[in-house]
C-alpha cells in the first residue's frame, strides 16, 4: 500500500508538472485559418452607437487628445489610452501578452521598423476587411508600404511619419562661418573645420544608432534587406552601404564625433550649449526640441539633408509609427473607428496642432501646414522642408522582419566599431551575420 | 561481538495493517503544506523551465519539440562561453580584492584599537545598504567623462584619465562598484565571526609568547574559516549571476557593455529582445547548473581544510 500510493503521488506530482507547464505555454501561432476578417461601415457605425471600451498601448502623446475628443463624439465610446512603454518595452510587452493570450490591447502602436515582426506571425487583423485599402491614397507612399510589411495587405494604418532633414545649430555655423553642408562630403568638412575652431565642439553626437544608420544607408541608395514572405536576404556589401562606410568611418576615426548617448540629460544639455551642432533626424524632432532643448530656441534651424551625391535630392524615413489591431485584441469595429478618426480622420488636425508629423498626403501639402512659422528655429517654414523631403523618400526600402531584435544587437556588432579598431564595415559585417544566424533560427530561410 | 540489527531488520511484534496504513497518511498531513509550497516555488518553476528547454518556439514554424538540441547548442555558444569567461575574470580578481578588504577591515574592527569603532563598522556596512541600482546609478555618473566625477577631474587638472566605460575598463569599473557594495555585507559577516572566538584563545596565544600578526594567522584565520568559506562562495554566486550593474551601465556605455556582458545578460537578451524563451532557458539551466558545481567544489576544499 504505501509504495502503491507513493508510486501514486509521484505520478500525480509528474501530471501537474506537465500540466502546469502546458497549461502555461501551450501556445500555438494565431493563424488558425480565420482568413480575412469583414466588418462594414455599417457594423462600424452600429459598434460605435453601442458603445463600449477599447484599450489603445501607444506612447504617442498627442493621442491623449484626440481619445478625449473621440470619446466626446461618440458617447458610450471610452478609450483607454495605456502608455505601456516606448517602442522596445511596448513590444515587448505586446509580445508578452500575445503569447500568453491575455491582456492583449484592441489598439496598438508600431513602428514601421517592427510591423514586419508581428505582421509576418499573423498577430494582427488585416485591415483590408474593413476598407482599410480604400484610405491608400490618403497617406504617403512611404508610410504606406510601411504598414504593407511587404505583402498586399494593410496591417494598420499609418499615424506618423519621419523623412528626414537636417538640424543644425545656427548660432554655432554663424560663430565659425561654416556653411551649412549640402553633401555629405561638405558634412565631413564642416564637422573637421567645427572642431579645430572649438575643440569642444563637434558636428553631431553617435555612439552608434540602428534607426539613424539603417535610414543613412537607405538613403545612400543601399537596399541590405531583401524581404520575400520568409525568404530574406541580408547584403551590406553593396555601393550604398560603401558610400556611407567612407565618410563615417572618418568621422570616427578622426574623432569628430561626440560620443553622447541620444535621448539622455547629457544629449539635451549638449543640444542647447552648441556642443552638438546638427542632427540628422526624422521630422518628428521639433516637438522634442522645443520641450528638451528650451535654452536654444531661436538658435537651430532645419536644412535639407545632406546628399551623398551633390545635387540628388535623395531622402529616407526615420522613425515614425502606425495604429494596428492586434489578432486577439476585442472590440474589432469599435477599434478600427478609433484608428481610423486618430490617423485619417478628425484626429489628424488634433495630433498636428500638437506638433506630430502627419502620414497623410492632403496635410502634408496643404498650405496651412508647409506656411506654418516655426517660432522656435526662428520663424522658419520647417515643413515646406520636410514635405519635400517626404517626396523624395524612395519607397523601396524594406526593413527585416525582425528589425526589433537586429537592432537590439547593433551595438554589440557596430557598436564596437566607435569604441575599438574595428572598422564599419566590419561591425556591419559582424551585425549582418548576427542578424543571418537569428533569421535561420527562427525558421526564416536567411541568405548573405 | 554482534552486530546491531538495522532498525529494518529488527523483529517487531505482529505489526497490525491499520497501523502502518494510517502512518502514512498523518505524514503526510504535516509535510503537506510544504511540500505543497515547496513544489509550487521551488520544483514547479525548475520543472518548466526544463520542460521549456526541450522546445523550441519559432517565429515561422511555431513550437516544436526538439529534445536537448538547445543544450547541444548551448554547448557550442560562442556567446555564452565569451560571457561565462568575463564573469569568471570578474570572479578571479574582483572576488578575492574584495574579500581582503573586508577582512582586513573586519580584523581591524577586532582587534579593539580603532578609535570610533561602532562609527566605523556602521559606515562600511552603510553602501551595503543603498540600493544596487541606485549605487551603479551613482557611480555611473561620477565615471561620466563630460559631466561626470572624471570629467570634472579631467577639466580640473588639465590630464585626461582614461574613461571607465571604455570596453577595456568597463569590467574594471564594475568590479569596482560591486567591492564597493559588499565590502560592507562580508565584512560584517567576517567581524560577526571573530567576535565569538573565545578570549581565552588570544589569551593562550599571548602566553605562548604569539605576536598580533600570529594570532591572526594561528588563531583567528582559522576559527572564521566557516565565514571565509560562506563568503566566498556567495561571491562566487554573486559573480555568476552578475546583472544589475552591467544592465544599468548599458545605456551609458553601449557599445562597451553588450547584450551579452554577462550570462544573465544574455539570458534576458535572448528571451526580452529576441523571444528565445527557450534557449533562454537552457542558457539559464547550463549556466544554474556550472554555479552549483563551482560553488560546491569550493565549499569541499573549504571544508577539507577545515576539519
Amino acid at each position: 500500500m504505501p509504495k502503491h500510493s507513493r508510486r501514486l503521488l509521484r505520478g500525480l506530482g509528474l501530471a501537474c508538472a506537465l500540466a502546469l507547464g502546458v497549461a502555461a505555454c501551450g501556445q500555438e501561432s494565431g493563424a488558425d485559418g480565420s482568413g480575412q476578417k469583414s466588418v462594414s461601415e455599417d457594423d462600424i457605425r452600429a459598434a460605435l452607437k453601442k458603445g463600449g471600451t477599447i484599450t489603445v498601448w501607444a506612447w504617442e502623446p498627442t493621442l491623449k487628445q484626440v481619445a478625449a475628443d473621440f470619446e466626446k463624439k461618440h458617447p458610450g465610446v471610452e478609450v483607454e489610452l495605456v502608455n505601456a512603454g516606448t517602442n522596445n518595452d511596448q513590444y515587448t510587452a505586446l509580445q508578452n501578452a500575445i503569447s500568453a493570450k491575455k491582456g492583449v490591447p484592441d489598439v496598438a502602436q508600431i513602428e514601421y521598423y517592427a510591423m514586419g515582426q508581428y505582421a509576418l506571425t499573423e498577430q494582427l487583423t488585416d485591415l483590408e476587411g474593413f476598407g482599410a485599402g480604400k484610405l491608400s491614397a490618403q497617406f504617403s507612399p512611404g508610410p504606406w508600404k510601411g504598414v504593407q510589411a511587404g505583402t498586399d495587405r494593410v496591417y494598420a494604418l499609418p499615424m506618423d511619419s519621419g523623412p528626414m532633414a537636417l538640424f543644425y545649430n545656427k548660432k554655432v555655423f554663424d560663430k565659425y562661418g561654416i556653411d551649412v553642408p549640402t553633401t555629405w562630403a561638405e558634412y565631413l568638412d564642416a564637422a573637421r573645420d567645427l572642431h579645430k575652431a572649438d575643440p569642444k565642439a563637434y558636428i553631431t553626437a553617435d555612439t552608434g544608432d540602428a534607426g539613424v544608420t539603417t535610414s543613412l544607408l537607405w538613403q545612400a541608395g543601399s537596399r541590405p534587406y531583401t524581404v520575400k514572405g520568409t525568404e530574406v536576404r541580408i547584403d551590406f556589401s553593396d555601393q550604398g552601404t560603401k558610400k556611407y562606410t567612407d565618410t563615417w568611418q572618418k568621422l570616427i576615426d578622426e574623432k569628430l564625433l561626440a560620443s553622447v548617448n541620444p535621448w539622455t540629460d547629457d544629449w539635451y544639455k549638449a543640444l542647447g550649449d552648441g556642443t552638438i551642432a546638427t542632427l540628422a533626424t526624422g521630422a518628428w524632432m521639433p516637438a522634442n526640441l522645443v520641450s528638451g532643448v528650451k535654452d536654444a530656441a531661436g538658435d537651430w534651424r532645419v536644412a535639407p539633408l545632406p546628399q551623398w551625391t551633390a545635387g540628388a535630392g535623395d531622402s529616407a524615413e526615420n522613425g515614425g509609427s502606425a495604429l494596428a489591431l492586434p489578432e486577439l485584441g476585442e472590440n474589432e469595429a469599435l477599434a478600427y473607428a478609433f484608428v481610423e478618426y486618430a490617423n485619417a480622420g478628425d484626429g489628424v488636425k488634433t495630433r498636428l496642432e500638437n506638433g506630430a508629423f502627419p502620414a497623410t498626403t492632403a496635410d502634408l501639402q496643404s498650405t496651412a501646414f508647409q506656411d506654418t512659422a516655426f517660432d522656435y528655429f526662428g520663424g522658419q517654414k520647417a515643413n515646406k522642408i520636410f514635405a519635400e523631403s517626404a517626396a523624395n523618400v524612395a519607397d523601396d526600402w524594406s526593413y527585416l522582419p525582425y528589425q526589433v531584435y537586429a537592432n537590439s544587437v547593433f551595438n554589440d556588432t557596430v557598436g564596437k566599431a566607435y569604441v575599438s579598431g574595428t572598422t564599419l564595415a566590419e561591425g556591419l559585417e559582424s551585425w549582418q551575420q548576427a542578424s543571418v544566424d537569428y533569421g535561420n533560427k527562427q525558421g526564416f530561410t536567411v541568405d548573405r | 561481538m554482534t552486530t546491531l540489527p538495522s532498525p529494518a531488520a529488527r523483529p517487531r511484534p505482529a505489526p497490525p495493517p491499520v497501523r502502518r496504513s494510517r502512518r502514512s497518511w498523518r505524514g503526510w498531513g504535516f509535510l503537506g503544506p510544504f511540500v505543497a509550497v515547496f513544489a509550487l516555488v521551488f520544483l514547479a518553476p525548475i520543472a518548466y523551465s526544463v520542460y521549456l528547454s526541450l522546445f523550441r518556439d519559432r517565429l515561422i514554424g511555431g513550437n516544436t519539440f526538439v529534445g536537448l538540441d538547445n543544450y547541444r547548442q548551448a554547448l557550442g555558444d560562442e556567446q555564452f562561453w565569451a560571457a561565462l569567461g568575463r564573469v569568471s575574470l570578474f570572479l578571479a580578481v574582483q572576488v578575492p580584492v574584495m574579500l581582503g578588504i573586508a577582512l582586513l577591515v573586519a580584523l581591524a574592527l577586532d582587534s579593539g584599537r580603532l578609535y570610533g569603532r561602532d562609527f566605523f563598522r556602521v559606515s562600511i556596512f552603510l553602501p551595503y545598504a543603498v540600493p544596487a541600482v541606485v549605487a551603479t546609478l551613482m557611480w555611473g555618473f561620477m565615471y561620466g567623462t563630460r559631466f561626470g566625477l572624471v570629467g570634472d577631474i579631467n577639466d580640473a587638472l588639465g590630464v585626461s584619465l582614461p574613461d571607465p566605460l571604455s570596453p577595456d575598463l568597463v569590467l574594471a569599473s564594475i568590479g569596482n562598484i560591486v567591492t564597493w557594495e559588499f565590502v560592507g555585507y562580508n565584512m560584517l559577516i567576517f567581524y560577526a565571526a571573530l567576535r565569538v572566538v573565545p578570549h581565552s584563545l588570544y589569551e593562550a596565544a599571548q602566553i605562548d609568547g604569539a605576536g598580533q600578526l600570529r594570532v591572526i594567522t594561528a588563531v583567528k584565520l582559522p576559527a572564521i574559516r566557516g565565514a571565509l568559506v560562506i563568503a566566498t562562495i556567495f561571491s562566487v554566486i554573486g559573480s555568476f549571476q552578475l546583472f544589475n550593474e552591467p544592465s544599468i551601465l548599458q545605456p551609458l556605455a553601449p557599445n562597451a557593455v553588450t547584450t551579452d556582458f554577462t550570462p544573465n545578460s544574455y539570458t534576458y537578451a535572448l528571451s526580452f529582445n529576441g523571444q528565445q524563451h527557450n534557449y533562454s532557458a537552457t542558457v539559464a539551466i547550463v549556466m544554474g547548473l556550472i554555479t552549483m558545481v563551482i560553488a560546491y567544489v569550493v565549499q569541499l576544499r573549504g571544508m577539507r581544510k577545515g576539519v
